[in-house]
């Protein structure tokens, strides 16, 4: 019995060992996907970068809190979003006090009234008046907690539950903060284009 | 048009776009979309406004640099035999 057991160890370790280096490879199989939605958590890319990094660095560490099976890509990013919270760099913005009760179409109405197109404009043709910069800018201008969940829903395609499994906050606030998070975005960037008259 | 004449469908139309709504509600949404003409065009471009959002905000990938830093984290162990 004594003979075994350094036996029996040795194999435990052998596939923790395993164990481990197939979480790794797993989880940098998800890097790029990760990348995509933290690149838009964070306010720029070296900030995202440096999330990554953090990231990894904690999740190599923690591998074993993970349970195989499970979505890895929600399960990094949840340890992200906790990173970029603790991290302080959230300088938060209050969203703004006017009523976000009107005007949700008005980025339609007001891409049909720039490019002086009638109601069978196709709708492509009029989003391609936004420019990328545009839309950055203003995503980078939404309050947090609203970015937050507008990028998970919306870029990463996080359902509600996963969405607020990942952000630790009930699945009305989800909700909630993305039919605001929306609005703002729609809001902004119709704002752009009054801008650029 | 500054406002909409069906603004009680808004939430409901974001929902239906975000697979939030059971079978029966979303029956009920489909069906108000083949008969209201201003929602539908309001569901088309709530659909090309989430896809276009995705393509632009996907444009840019991982730097090579950061792939191979974020490959040097991991641990030094590997089992024998491994490369």
């Amino acid at each position: 019995m004594s003979e075994q057991a350094p036996d029996t160890a040795g194999r435990e370790l052998a596939e923790e060992a395993r164990d481990r280096v197939r979480f790794e490879e797993e989880a940098l199989s998800r890097a790029d996907q990760v990348y995509q939605v933290a690149r838009h958590l964070a306010g720029s890319k070296e900030e995202a970068e440096e999330l990554m990094q953090e990231t990894y660095a904690r999740a190599f560490r923690s591998w074993r809190s993970y349970t195989p099976g499970t979505n890895m890509r929600a399960w990094l990013l949840r340890i992200l979003t906790n990173l970029n919270i603790d991290r302080g760099r959230r300088k938060q913005r209050r969203p703004p006090e006017r009523s976000l009760e009107e005007g949700d179409y008005s980025l339609y109405d007001r891409l049909e009234e720039t490019t002086g197109a009638g109601s069978s404009e196709d709708e492509e043709r009029l989003l391609n008046r936004l420019s990328q910069s545009d839309i950055v800018d203003a995503l980078t201008a939404l309050p947090h907690d609203f970015r937050d969940v507008l990028v998970l829903v919306d870029l990463g395609e996080f359902s509600y539950q996963e969405t607020a499994q990942i952000l630790s906050i009930p699945i009305g606030t989800v909700m909630s903060r993305l039919h605001r998070a929306r609005r703002l975005l729609k809001q902004s960037l119709a704002g752009s284009l009054e801008n650029e008259r | 048009m500054s406002e909409s004449p069906c603004a009680k469908c808004e939430r409901l139309l974001q929902l239906y776009l975000d697979g939030g709504l059971n079978e029966i509600e979303a029956r009920e949404a489909e069906n108000h979309l083949d008969d209201c003409g201003y929602c539908h065009r309001q569901y088309r471009f709530e659909r090309a406004f989430r896809e276009h959002l995705r393509k632009t905000l996907s444009e840019e990938p991982m730097s090579p640099e950061l792939r191979i830093k974020l490959a040097a984290l991991r641990s030094d162990v590997r089992p024998a035999g491994d490369p």
